[in-house]
């Protein structure tokens, strides 16, 4: 083993259980210098982080939370091939840095187990010793650090105790040898393994020095065959076959495989703890414990959980509004627009900007202050405890669907935003559950489908009530709008249920799941992750909606002949705003304007001058590509009842859904600003005919067949943008767009021929 | 032989075996439920369904499919 020369990098692999403290841990290391990235071909995050001490350089890796070094996936591959140094874009670790919970030793002394056996120099942090004493264990740690054999180190990491201490056992421990670690199985499994080690010689190709010991071990309980079928273990058919061999002559020893790593490694846990915890005759009921009761009572425990939902719900809605972050935004767009129209003149450029740029990007970033507040309800979730149990209580009905308890506040976020809701799948470790989550997270009506449903159900749905003024319902347009959520939730358990059965069919995966001690959310902790998530979505998703809106601008803006324009709209345009000036010029200063009779007719003017603009802009939009698209599509809608307009904005509704709005209202003329207050846009939806006929374009089959499409449909960019980040290919994406497009289709056709043909008419 | 899934709240138990050696009875022998552990039902979730068990100083949820493995004597 070389010394490390004091001028080279210290590579630290940390590892440890889930909810052990250890993202604390490294950001109490690392603080602020971390750098998150991607390991190509898995979804799991790389995270690196420096920090220094005696001038010294290490790079810490994180590696993801895990009970076990036994993998059964290409996710948890890349932990076992990190540690290995079998991966080209992370150096091999000098040292391994386990994080263990003071209050839990002996599972987390299962991994420490595994870990140990790689031969590495190991350093062993013993965390969270304030919830052990709570739970009224004491520790010896000197005595842990003899029967152990390896630096042991006592921290804990959310007051950042020990930590300079941590730093300099690793510091030590990469210029020692480790310490031959006595292997914890038996010994006529130890003797299989000697045997498959002449066996397999140069048969494991990628020994880079490290124990080949471990991988043998691995291979002969590798029950599964996830290990041996893996390209990166270079398993030989022949080793195979001594493999099966081998496992054949244990059973009949009495050695169960795989039981037996359970067994010894836990055996041997019990040998190293004992006299080192000290447990308490009667376990004291902490505050976690009686809190854990009233939580998980079938009662007051739904009822909270209920609660804590609604409360999320409501949050996300009014916090924007409350702390002025919507209105703000609009104020930011706003500002921009006018600086932009006031420097550059009117023309390609300005709209490029102003609608393209400033409308797009910011139609998106509207919805910000929404996603950051889910980021951060759902970190404290997570941090406190929480969110376990809200699997744990949600898990029955979800296994209905097929899938797991960790799904539902995944899927449940979705209802406020579908961008946090996916990244919040993280926490689900089956890469099955997870990726048929994801699929129909987007299926859950988001707030930006509100806009759509709102302005339909007002203009179409007849608004049938009981009660007077404030008591007023309207109970049918409620139902209407209800039935638009169900939409999408029953949607969503169908296609979950379908894709279980065909591309995601496999085994059960196991829900084994701990429940850890509930605490105080760490405020910086939370935080982080807040800041984090939202950053990295505003980061990749940016770019692509920025791309898009720029397209669709493009196909809206383009072909822009001016010589297609009605002259008749041409010259009275120029007229009006001739005489707009006249007026302007002749109006007095100050307050005199509004008293002034010049001031009713120069907003008479302004108003003829804007309705011709608005034609002007509509015939545009109608002849330019966008527009060209909705003809060519029309004869593809009409069967849903469409016009060419509104499949037009439909198409212009890729990068999100809430535009539709605005456009339907530039297309029927209205202008721009019809989301504001679509008063107008109401009316002239309600009146729209088919040219050349009195028959109503829209009624209220095709209302919601429009509000069914809008429900079911994938026009959210960012939601495309997040989905492509968290499966890591753009696969998913497509998929996802591909076959909500085409259930949007099939729903709204069904909806609009029964529709139509319940009320009688002929489609 | 009497399964986990059959003990009621709070009873306690001792592991005897897990049956079967797919990724479901790994995962139980991997979070500690190995022959000769002790364990307790804390609770189950409103519908039932999973079970809430103290074992090995924590706490440890799973579902009646999967206790059904867990092979146990009563206390």
């Amino acid at each position: 083993m070389s010394v490390a020369s004091p001028s080279r990098t210290v590579t630290v692999a940390l590892i440890g259980n889930p909810n052990t403290g250890k993202s604390t841990l490294f950001s109490a290391l690392c603080g602020v210098r971390q750098r998150v990235g991607n390991y190509p071909g898995v979804t799991v995050e790389k995270k690196i982080g420096r920090t220094t001490l005696d001038g010294r350089q290490f790079a810490i890796v994180d590696l993801p939370g895990t009970y076990s070094l036994a993998p059964k996936s290409p996710d948890e591959m890349v932990a076992v091939d990190v540690l290995l140094g079998q991966r080209a874009d992370v150096a091999p670790p000098d040292v391994v840095l386990v994080i263990v919970d003071a209050s839990n030793l002996e599972r987390n002394f299962y991994l420490l187990s595994q870990v140990l056996e790689l031969g590495l120099p190991t350093v062993v942090a013993v965390n969270m010793v304030d919830v052990a004493r709570r739970k009224g264990l004491t520790l010896d740690i000197a005595r842990l650090r003899k029967q152990l054999q390896v630096p042991v180190v006592e921290v804990q990491a959310n007051l950042r105790l020990g930590i300079a201490e941590l730093k300099s056992a690793v510091a030590d421990a990469v210029d020692s040898p480790p310490e031959k670690v006595a292997s914890p199985f038996p010994e006529a499994f130890q003797r299989e393994v000697a045997a498959l080690a002449q066996v397999a010689g140069g048969g494991t190709t990628k020994d880079t020095g490290r124990q080949p010991r471990y991988l043998l071990e691995r291979m002969l309980l590798d029950v599964g065959g996830y290990l041996c079928n893996s390209p990166s273990a270079g398993v030989s058919p022949e080793l195979l076959g001594e493999v099966v061999q081998a496992r054949e002559r244990l059973k009949a020893a009495g050695v169960p495989i795989p039981a037996v790593e359970a067994l010894s490694r836990y055996e041997w846990a019990g040998r190293v703890l004992a006299g080192v915890v000290k447990r308490p005759v009667q376990r004291p009921i902490t505050w976690s414990d009686k809190l854990d009761r009233v939580l998980t009572h079938r009662v007051w425990g739904t009822l909270v959980f209920i609660a804590v939902m609604l409360i999320m719900f409501q949050a996300v809605y009014y916090v924007p509004d409350v702390t002025g972050a919507n209105w703000s935004i609009d104020k930011l767009k706003g500002l921009l627009a006018g600086g932009v129209a006031r420097i550059i003149p009117d023309g390609a450029l300005r709209s490029l900007l102003v609608t393209g740029v400033i409308e797009g990007v910011g139609g998106v970033i509207v919805f910000l202050p929404q996603i950051f507040t889910l980021f951060l309800f759902i970190a404290i979730l997570e941090d406190c405890g929480y969110m376990a149990r809200a699997a744990y209580l949600m898990d029955k009905l979800m296994s209905r669907i097929g899938l797991s308890g960790k799904s539902f506040i995944p899927l449940l976020s979705s209802f406020a935003c579908a961008v946090p809701g996916v990244m919040a799948t993280r926490v689900i470790e089956n890469r099955r559950d997870r990726l048929v989550t994801i699929l129909v997270a987007p299926l859950m009506s988001c707030s930006a489908r509100l806009p759509v449903y709102a302005l339909l159900i007002a203009a179409f749905v007849p608004d049938y009530a009981f009660g007077q003024g404030w008591y007023r319902v309207s109970w049918l347009q409620g139902l209407v709008m209800f039935a638009m959520y169900m939409v999408g939730i029953v949607a969503a358990i169908a296609v979950a249920w379908v894709l279980k059965r065909t591309l995601f069919r496999g085994d059960t995966p196991p829900f084994v799941m701990e429940l850890p001690s509930y605490k105080l959310p760490g405020v910086w902790v939370v935080l982080h992750r807040m800041l984090e998530q939202g950053w990295s979505f505003v980061r990749r998703a940016g770019t692509l909606i920025l791309a898009v809106s720029i397209i669709v601008w493009g196909l809206a803006y383009y072909p822009r002949n001016e010589a297609r324009i009605d002259p008749a709209l041409v010259s009275a345009e120029r007229q009006l705003a001739a005489q707009l000036a006249t007026i302007e010029a002749q109006l007095p200063e100050g307050d005199e304007a509004m008293q002034s009779p010049l001031a009713a007719q120069r907003d008479d003017v302004q108003a003829k001058l804007d309705h011709v603009r608005n034609e002007i802009e509509g015939t545009h939009l109608s002849n330019s590509f966008l527009g060209q698209m909705g003809h060519w599509i029309e004869p593809a809608v009409r069967p849903l009842g469409w016009d060419w307009r509104i499949g037009c904005a439909a198409i212009a509704s890729f990068p999100a859904r809430e535009v539709v709005v605005s456009t339907l209202g530039v297309i029927y003329n209205l202008g721009e600003g019809q989301d504001e207050n679509p008063t107008e846009l109401k009316a002239t939806l309600q009146n729209a005919t088919w040219p050349g006929t009195n028959r109503k374009v829209i009624t209220l089959p095709v209302a919601l067949s429009i509000m069914v499409f809008f429900a079911l449909c994938a026009q959210c960019a960012s939601t495309l943008a997040v989905i492509r980040r968290e499966t890591g290919s753009w696969r998913w994406p497509l998929f996802t767009f591909l076959y909500m497009t085409g259930l949007a289709y099939v729903g709204a056709f069904v909806t609009y021929q029964v529709g139509t043909f319940l009320a009688g008419g002929t489609p | 032989m009497k399964t986990l899934e059959q003990l009621a709240v709070g009873c306690c138990a001792r592991v005897e075996a897990i049956r079967g050696a797919d990724e479901i009875a790994i995962r139980l022998l991997e979070m500690g439920l190995t022959p000769g552990t002790n364990l307790t039902v804390v609770g189950t979730a409103p519908l039932g369904d999973p079970v809430e068990l103290e074992v090995r100083g924590y706490r440890l949820s799973v579902r009646k499919s999967e206790a059904s493995r867990v092979e146990i004597v009563p206390a």
